[in-house]
């Protein structure tokens, strides 16, 4: 087929064409500023808002540093960790249950999920705290023997109720982690002669911490918001302190503004924690967080999926 | 010569499939064999059945003096526990297609990992020797490196080099330049080479009839789960017998 020659009129005869070093002139986007404009504007009047609605900030500021709020958060801290630890150590075991030989062992896993996170967390807090309704005595042969409402005070109550729920949501995601790496590491543990065990220690279970990162990130995250949950067992964590305070004062929605401040400030140091954490792990490979830039780059990203 | 591995009545199946359909192989020591044959012919299957990373479901394997995976007891075959069987195993060094060098572990702590872990020597001696071997394949100056920083050529030299630390009877290649581009297949078939040369003792599953014709002993060519032809290289790649291994050949030389 012959070439037609175009014959248009914006044609660019080879004459006209500039040279190498011709100024290139970027698109312009007036409709981000306008967007942007709005998003801007629509903030200013919800600040004002707050601002000049009945809050008295003043008492914010005054509560904010509190002893009982510290100590409270101190406890909000205190129950989180813990409650995580649990829950980190149920999940790994639990998750390698998941994957047993065994089917007895898998068949307890999948039950411990299926009960574990087929309930409420607050329904189990609950349960938890009211333990001794049903058995009143702990008693373990040659190890204690007391009454059960001493053992489970509303901090262990809190600590197993938090750590049990996650530790079901974990088991799926170390299951998840373990599946995922891949099935060749595991073969050339075993033509060096590594036996099960050494293979899990050393080989799976390294790289399936690298993988699962994220998640543990934003378990410790939820977990901090959903200690919040112990305040109705009579745990004297932050958000039941504040309570306490506003039953008498009736300073209701500055004394939440202050746990608010308090949960927003320990979540954002998490976040940097995670970040950094991902960073040391992902050394080896660009695949926990590539993004090198830093933290605040880090944090604007979009979020990835399921990411509370 | 003596023997180092000798395979009898291999039988493997997938499901209703049945992938290799009663093998036997000798292996002497010092000999250098390798398996050709068309994709699908069951050639790494009986690979990974010489080490048990897969278990044969008829035959055994017996290598330098024992069964692998099983103890003659009373005229019948007992399983091994598996440390054991992973104590057989660290005899028959593994090479992969796809490298599988652990991507959390630097190169030098990929090849110290056996050692250490599973022969018990000091990270001092370990990391002396895997020195050493890593000279031998050319990657002592990427010691630090992590895989992912590695290009397919230098993996597969790391791997050799990690199964090498183990100190084995016998090196096993799975098709180890298969997962290679086309430039990168040199350096690790001259690894290899230089191996043969050494007097090691090797069975390579491989596409590359040129490396077959120069430094195999002996060629055995697998077609549907069966050996259809053993021999010396010259005579099995230009004078086969089997008029189906003919039509491999051909197709493979053209």
């Amino acid at each position: 087929m012959p070439h037609l020659p175009h014959s248009s009129p914006a044609a660019l005869p080879l004459i006209d064409l500039p040279g190498p070093d011709v100024t290139v002139r970027r698109l312009r986007h007036p409709g981000r500023w306008v967007s942007g404009g709005i998003v801007l504007l629509l903030l200013a009047v919800i600040v004002r808002a707050f601002a000049v609605g009945q809050i008295q900030w003043t008492v914010v500021g005054q509560f904010l540093t509190a002893g009982v709020i510290v100590t409270g958060f101190g406890w909000t801290l205190l129950i989180s960790a813990c409650a995580l630890a649990l829950g980190v150590v149920l999940g790994f075991a639990f998750g390698i249950m998941r994957l047993s030989e065994n089917p007895i062992l898998r068949f307890a896993a999948w039950l411990y999920v299926w009960v574990f996170r087929g309930t409420p967390v607050l329904l189990q807090l609950l349960i938890w705290f009211n333990i001794a309704l049903v058995f009143p005595r702990l008693y373990l042969p040659g190890l204690i023997d007391a009454r059960m409402v001493d053992v489970v005070t509303p901090f262990v109550a809190a600590v197993l109720g938090l750590g049990v729920n996650e530790g079901s949501y974990l088991t799926e995601v170390v299951r998840g982690g373990i599946g995922s790496v891949d099935r060749g590491q595991k073969e050339a543990a075993h033509t060096l002669g590594m036996t099960p065990g050494q293979t899990m220690r050393r080989i799976i279970l390294p790289q399936t911490v690298r993988l699962i990162l994220p998640v543990l990130g934003n378990s410790a995250i939820g977990m901090l918001k959903f200690s919040s949950l112990a305040a109705t067992i009579a745990m004297g964590e932050m958000l039941n302190a504040a309570q306490r305070i506003y039953f008498i004062n009736g300073a209701v929605i500055e004394l939440l503004f202050v746990c608010a401040v308090w949960y927003l400030a320990g979540t954002t140091v998490l976040s940097i924690g995670q970040y950094y954490l991902e960073r040391h792990f992902g050394r080896d490979a660009a695949t926990a967080t590539s993004d090198r830039r830093g933290f605040w780059a880090w944090a604007r990203r979009p979020a990835a999926r399921g990411e509370a | 010569m003596s023997l180092a591995v000798k395979a009898v009545g291999i039988r493997k199946s997938f499901g209703s499939h049945e992938v290799l359909k009663g093998l036997d192989l000798e292996v002497a020591y010092g000999e250098v064999l390798c398996i050709l044959g068309p994709s699908g012919s069951g050639k790494s299957t009986f690979l990974r059945c010489i080490n048990h990373l897969e278990t044969p479901n008829g035959g055994y394997v017996w290598v330098d003096g024992a069964i692998m995976g099983y103890e003659l007891n009373r005229g019948a075959l007992q399983e091994l526990p598996v440390k054991r069987l992973r104590a057989q195993q660290s005899q028959l060094g593994m090479v992969f297609q796809h490298f599988n060098l652990f991507a959390h572990r630097t190169v030098l702590g990929n090849v110290i990992e056996g050692p250490m872990v599973v022969r018990g020597l000091s990270r001092d001696e370990a990391e002396a020797r895997a020195m050493g071997l890593l000279e031998q394949v050319g990657m002592a100056a990427k010691a630090s490196s992590y895989p992912s920083q590695l290009s397919g050529g230098q993996k597969q030299r790391v791997a050799i080099a990690r199964a090498l630390a183990m100190e084995p009877r016998v090196m096993l290649f799975d098709e180890p330049t298969s997962a290679l581009d086309p430039e990168l297949v040199g350096e690790v078939l001259e690894v290899m080479r230089n191996l043969a040369r050494g007097g090691t003792t090797m069975i390579v599953v491989t596409h590359e009839i040129g490396f077959a014709r120069e430094v195999a002993d002996r060629v055995v060519v697998m077609i549907d789960g069966e050996i259809r032809e053993m021999g010396a290289p010259q005579q099995v790649l230009s004078d086969p017998g089997d008029p189906r291994v003919r039509t491999f050949l051909s197709r493979v030389l053209a």
